[in-house]
């Protein structure tokens, strides 16, 4: 079934061998599913105004992602070939509903923001390709390392980007639970007298299709293995 | 193995095992985190109705406030008779308060679809209403400087879904304090603008026309506006026509209300 049955059954494989620690680190970087396999946009571009909403979708995400790939790889050898992504859609589906119920009851702020997008986690491609090119063919170990290293992927591209447009486009940093932290000084803006005036462009949503294609452009001049050939 | 698992009956027990599994799970999930949502959605009206009469509170402090200014809590029928009224300190678990009452809920089971077949006939509306044993809630507010106020709350549609906000008369019964309005999936940039307070600012001090036709109006785009109209949104049309008449439609109901305790009074 799993391709690396034998290597296993051979010898038990540290969690952190070589091969594991390459799942762990390559969605980082060299396939990082939204700059390079450019999956899961959707969501990087519309919830990334402001810092705290990327810092709870990511954390969301990582872990309706572990929960898919660990369960959908536990019973990989039980799902009848026939249903397996309906199957595979009923376990992303329950996780994403827990997590919005969660959200509700404990962030009820940041769950309003969020809105429709938290839902839509089921249709990030990121969760479906996974389940369906990893957890179906690996035991559970390697499935799990490959859902935090896919998360952490897509974690790190909307932090930066919410970084960047929350910064210049609202001149505040927010982390959930201390709420918006305005850090310029009020007598800097235009308003007071002074030369500083925030970018209303940052806070649209084309400003994070823009940060993300230079996050791809500065990713590509310094990785050129990753771009393709015409 | 010795079971084939791409038979026919065993995809059947598959799919019925997981179904079990994830339903109580699910069920499980909603039901141990329902208490602190619904606390938290009873907060937020809180913070709506005192957004209203322009108190702004948060989540740790909606409570209290909510306490020191809203002074009662008035139900009323759709003829404008008073059904019940309280001002003991509010339990959102209880069904008789007014404060319990979902407007959004009535709106959605019978309003909406009463609203549609009558077509702007407002004795159809009524007729159509009569039955259904609606009740509306009331926030009778005191503010810092004393003035008394009244808080609606108002719940129409916009052009993809429900629409609803909180509109604040002064004593006068016909002068708006202030408004706030929130939707769920208005287009944004467009209809989405109704909650920004660009738009609910202009509500300020304007004046229901009690004599005239429509008691107040949301005007498109551009048009003039007097003391009893607001300029609407541009683009968002379909949404400020929704405004306009969950004002109307709603307003009315509260001022047979206003009406008669008028003249009680005298």
């Amino acid at each position: 079934m799993s391709t690396d049955t034998a290597a296993a059954t051979a010898k038990k494989e540290s969690l952190f061998s070589k091969k594991n620690r390459k799942l762990l680190v390559d969605p980082l970087d060299d396939s990082n599913p939204i700059t390079v396999q450019v999956l899961g946009i959707c969501s990087a571009l519309a919830i990334t105004v402001q810092l705290q909403q990327a810092v709870i979708m990511s954390l969301s995400v990582l872990f309706v992602m572990i929960g898919g790939n660990v369960i959908v790889s536990l019973l990989r050898n039980m799902i009848p070939d026939r249903i397996r992504i309906i199957v595979q859609l009923v376990v992303v589906a329950s996780l994403v509903i827990i997590v919005d119920q969660v959200l509700k009851a404990y962030q009820p702020d940041i769950s309003e923001k969020l809105s429709v997008f938290v839902g839509l986690i089921i249709t990030n491609c990121i969760i479906m390709g996974r389940l369906e090119a990893f957890a179906l063919g690996n035991k559970p170990g390697p499935s799990f390392l490959d859902a935090i290293g896919n998360a952490m992927g897509y974690a790190w591209i909307l932090l930066a980007v919410s970084i960047v447009r929350e910064v210049f486009g609202s001149g505040a940093i927010s982390l959930p639970g201390m709420g918006q932290v305005k850090f310029l000084p009020t007598e800097w803006f235009m308003s007071e007298g002074g030369f500083y005036e925030n970018n209303n462009l940052m806070i649209l949503p084309p400003m994070a299709l823009i940060t993300v294609g230079i996050i791809i452009w500065i990713q590509r001049s310094r990785n050129q293995a990753l771009i393709e050939e015409n | 193995m010795a079971i084939d698992k791409n038979s026919t009956g065993y995809t059947f027990l598959f799919s019925i095992a997981m179904v079990v599994v994830v339903g109580t799970a699910l069920a499980f999930t909603a039901l141990s985190l329902k208490d602190r949502q619904d606390a938290n959605a009873a907060d937020k009206k809180m913070m709506d109705i005192l957004g209203a009469i322009g108190v702004s509170a948060d989540r740790t402090n909606a409570n209290t406030l909510f306490a020191e200014y809203v002074v009662e809590r008035v139900a009323i029928d759709l003829d404008g008779r008073q059904v019940s009224a309280t001002s003991t300190a509010v339990d959102p678990k209880d069904k008789a308060d007014p404060f319990s009452i979902d407007v959004k809920k009535d709106y959605r089971a019978s309003i909406k679809s009463a609203v549609k077949a009558a077509d702007g006939d407002e004795a159809a509306l009524a007729a159509a209403l009569a039955d259904k044993d609606l009740e509306f809630p009331l926030f009778r507010c005191v503010t810092d400087a004393g003035q008394n106020l009244y808080v609606i709350p108002v719940v129409g549609s916009g052009l993809w879904g429900p629409i609803w906000g909180y509109v604040a008369l002064e004593e006068d019964m016909t002068t708006i304090f202030g408004a706030n309005f929130d939707h769920k999936t208005e287009t944004p940039g467009l209809g989405a603008e109704i909650k920004e307070s660009f738009f609910t600012d202009k509500f300020k001090g304007k004046k229901l026309d009690v004599e005239g036709s429509a008691l107040f109006s949301v005007l498109k785009g551009g048009a003039p506006t007097d003391e009893n109209s607001v300029d609407g949104i541009t683009g968002g049309t379909i949404t400020s026509k929704g405004v306009d008449e969950m004002i109307n439609r709603t307003l009315k109901v509260y001022l047979r209300y206003f009406e008669s305790q008028t003249r009680a009074q005298r």
